[in-house]
């Protein structure tokens, strides 16, 4: 259980997932990391460029400072955090059960909030757009590799993204690990 | 009618002459072997770099009268890079923006030229080591300093009491210093004298320029005060001779007319050993004498993108009879041009370019013969040496005219000769040759990677040649200089390729591109800009009007300047443009041009602030434009700015977009 609070905190520390552009005059990718409370990437400019490329297309601004999300997930995560002490202190089948429960449907949530703003981002197009394709969308997958225009799009959880879906697991087997306890 | 018969048989015996010299003699020119069939089968994989894979080594080329630096990947020949340097370059506004016009700055106020000829590697342990690149200036005496992260001019120095900087800068070996020497003597200090003066008024400086081993920034050290030859070329002493530093002399007849009759009669003429550590003991203990001097030191700023000029007052002057053990004259035949120290530091080469041999000095037995002071004779407090008892050997007729030598690390010594347009590889330690190859035509220098340091990297040579003619498509009167590329892996000497150089490559070095590329900068950090007046948010352009002046906070991204249109500019105003490239991205500048403006367009680095000044003339609406294809609406990336009479009450005005509120 303990492991999964680790992991779950590892959120803190790295980007929960990554969005990497390809095109042949950017041989290292523009590698964007979404983290908890921030957006980065690769390079200091990474954000920077992002929003210049989406701005050729009419795509809106990425300003996390405009993003809800950024400010409230920190303290999502922290709750969690202490909740799963909580639960560890509780020690019991239900309480890992309910923990991880939780976990899995904010990681849902969290997964559909996702899709959401991709979907905002990748078909709500500023009408003064200096490029127009009819018929292309902008939306970068939600998990995996798609081909946008001239880009490659890979979609990608980093080590946070992972970090919490190993929690999940952990606290699964936190469950498991007491149920076997308590039969035996 | 005898006579009319001599006639006719004088007729026939000529028509008879002319008729078996038909037959005979005239065999149309003899081959002279500069064609391609001189080629290995081979040589084309060799020198191929297939697209998108990088050249194994950056080889930088002094461009000569051209004054810049010019950068080739080897063995591919391709030219990656002019950097600026002594010369105005329109093209990337160096010298022509407010930022970069200190840089220029000398004694004798802005200067928009020079000579480049030497560039230097800076060393560590002896061996390259991918810091900085130094060249000197020749005609106004100067040493610039390349930071090669950026491959741009980081700083100048003028080499006071000198004229003709040519002996320079050449390297210690952890780049303790980098070296200048006069090349004319000069009368000392300067003053109106007859010219025929100049054995008696006349001098000669050697210039130690220190080097701080962290900024790599530059000071004139101490000066040595020697007779008014003429200093041709220099190398430093590395492993057992680190610590002395050889500089050629060639007019010690000490005349300043017809010199090409007059500079070349002694037999000998001399190569001024300097133990610089000595010299470090006598300014430790004072020995030096505080000269007047004015000289210019110029540095340009990374964080502030902007260079300052600094004039200096005073150099440390080290006089010869005050410092025993300080200089030594070793005689060497005849005219010597190049002094080329091998790896190991023993052998000095002196190449003797009127010399029909060319003598080969031994470090220890020079060291030998001061410790015995056995001398020929002393000059103005300098002993000469002996000429038998310092010569580790020579090399016999190897070729005419020799200039250069450089090492393949393997024992082997490359000497270029001028006249018979040769390169002649010779053993270092028995001074046999060994094998020759021609050049096209007339090398000069050569250069092996590393060639003049410790570690030699002996896979290519390149010849720097002085003449062109016929190597390529005819480009009217004037050629672009030609160089080719030899393979000195094996035993022969093999020809690889020819191409074409900027300007006049004197010297060339090149260094491993490992040892350079990973440190390559993509991009200025725009939180490290201190430019005075940078613009590092969009929200924050503007204009601000102080009298006269006029200073426009402009900032460029993908694909707009902000602001785009201004007015309230007047006639007579002074117009600052101070654009700020917002991006941080790789290889994304924006250029700035305005109609009208009598200066170069700016090419702003990413992160970067640059200036550009214009005064406009008359009134009316001038546009002005991004110069660098940036993007797809690079096109688009325009604006105006409105110019008023002097007297208009027209506001200062500005805006980026009709969406914005104006100001």
């Amino acid at each position: 259980m303990l492991l999964g609070i680790v992991s779950l905190m590892s959120l803190f520390v790295f980007p929960m997932w990554q969005i990497i552009l390809y095109a042949p005059q950017y041989p290292d990718g523009v590698e964007m990391h979404i983290y908890i409370d921030k957006i980065g990437g690769s390079s200091p400019g990474t954000l920077q460029n992002v929003n210049i490329l989406n701005h050729y297309v009419g795509m809106q601004y990425i300003e996390p400072d405009d993003i809800a999300e950024l400010q409230y997930f920190p303290y999502i995560i922290g709750a969690m955090g202490l909740l799963g002490l909580i639960a560890l202190a509780i020690n019991k089948k239900w309480s890992y059960l309910a923990w991880t429960i939780v976990l899995v449907v904010l990681g849902i949530l969290g997964m559909y909030d996702f899709y959401l703003w991709e979907y905002d981002y990748g078909h709500n197009l500023s009408d003064t757009a200096p490029i127009k394709i009819p018929g292309a969308s902008f939306q970068p997958p939600l998990i995996g590799r798609k081909q946008i225009i001239n880009f490659v799009a890979d979609s990608w959880p980093h080590i946070g993204g992972i970090g919490f879906g190993l929690s999940m697991l952990f606290g699964g087997a936190a469950w498991w690990a007491r149920k076997k306890q308590l039969s035996t | 009618m005898k006579y009319h018969q001599l006639i006719k048989s004088i007729i026939a015996l000529a028509l008879l002459g002319a008729g078996s010299t038909i037959f005979t003699g005239c065999e149309g020119p003899p081959d002279m072997g500069n064609s391609s069939a001189a080629l290995a089968d081979d040589v084309a994989s060799q020198v191929y770099v297939p697209p998108g894979e990088y050249d194994e080594f950056y080889a930088f080329m002094s461009g000569g009268f051209s004054g810049q630096v010019s950068v080739y990947g080897l063995p591919s020949g391709r030219m990656l890079k002019v950097i600026p340097v002594f010369s105005l370059d329109a093209e990337k506004g160096y010298g022509f923006n407010e930022e970069t016009k200190p840089l220029l700055e000398t004694a004798h106020g802005f200067i928009p030229w020079d000579d480049a000829h030497h560039p230097e590697l800076s060393q560590t342990d002896g061996e390259t080591d991918g810091r900085w690149l130094f060249i000197n200036g020749n005609n106004t005496p100067r040493i610039a300093r390349i930071d090669l992260t950026t491959f741009e001019t980081a700083e100048i120095i003028e080499i006071p009491n000198s004229g003709g900087n040519h002996s320079s800068p050449f390297t210690t070996e952890n780049t303790e210093y980098v070296v200048a020497g006069t090349r004319f003597g000069v009368p000392y200090p300067q003053q109106d004298v007859s010219i025929d003066s100049y054995a008696e008024k006349f001098k000669g400086t050697l210039s130690f320029i220190s080097v701080d081993p962290e900024e790599g920034h530059m000071d004139v050290a101490f000066q040595v005060l020697l007779p008014a030859f003429n200093y041709d070329l220099a190398h430093s002493g590395k492993g057992k001779s680190h610590g002395w530093t050889f500089f050629t002399t060639y007019n010690t007849e000490e005349k300043s007319t017809l010199l090409e009759v007059n500079a070349s009669q002694n037999d000998k003429d001399f190569i001024a050993a300097i133990n610089w550590k000595k010299a470090e003991e006598y300014i430790k203990q004072g020995k030096y004498r505080e000269m007047p001097a004015k000289y210019a030191h110029n540095t340009y700023n990374e964080k502030t993108h902007t260079a300052t000029s600094e004039m200096k007052d005073k150099v440390k002057v080290l006089i010869p009879e005050e410092c025993p053990g300080l200089v030594y004259f070793l005689p060497t035949p005849k005219s010597p041009h190049g002094v080329d120290v091998d790896p190991s530091g023993e052998y000095i080469v002196g190449n003797g370019k009127l010399s029909a041999d060319m003598a080969v000095h031994s470090f220890t037995k020079i060291q030998e013969a001061i410790a015995k002071e056995s001398f020929e004779t002393t000059i103005d407090g300098v002993p000469v040496l002996k000429y038998e008892e310092i010569l580790a050997g020579i090399v016999e007729k190897p070729g005419l005219g020799p200039l250069h030598t450089e090492f393949d690390g393997q024992g082997n010594a490359y000497t270029t000769y001028f006249i018979s347009s040769e390169i002649v590889k010779w053993d270092i330690e028995t001074q046999q040759v060994l094998d020759r190859i021609p050049t096209y035509y007339s090398v000069g220098h050569l250069m092996i990677p590393g060639g003049d340091s410790r570690k030699p990297d002996g896979k290519y040579m390149v010849a720097l040649n002085k003449i062109t003619k016929d190597r390529y498509l005819p480009t009217g009167p004037e050629l672009n200089h030609s160089a080719q590329l030899y393979d000195i892996s094996g035993d022969k000497m093999k020809l690889l390729l020819d191409f074409p150089t900027i300007g006049e490559p004197h010297y060339a070095q090149a260094i491993a591109a490992d040892k350079v590329m990973p440190n390559s900068k993509k991009f200025y950090p725009i939180e490290e800009n201190e430019h005075p007046y940078r613009t590092v948010r969009e929200k924050d352009a503007r204009v601000e009007r102080e009298g006269k002046d006029v200073h426009i906070y402009m900032t460029s991204i993908r694909s707009h300047f902000a602001p785009d249109n201004i007015e309230g500019i007047k006639v007579g105003d002074r117009v600052y443009f101070h654009l700020t490239n917002l991006e941080q991205d790789w290889d994304v500048p924006h250029g700035l041009a305005v109609l009208g403006a009598q200066n170069a367009e700016l090419l702003v680095m990413p992160g970067q602030t640059e200036t550009l000044v214009w005064e406009p003339k008359a009134e009316g609406v001038y546009p002005f434009y991004c110069t660098d294809f940036c993007s797809a609406l690079h096109q688009e990336m325009q604006g105006y700015l409105r110019v008023s009479p002097a007297n208009s009450q027209v506001a200062l005005d500005w805006r980026l977009g009709y969406d914005e509120p104006v100001q």
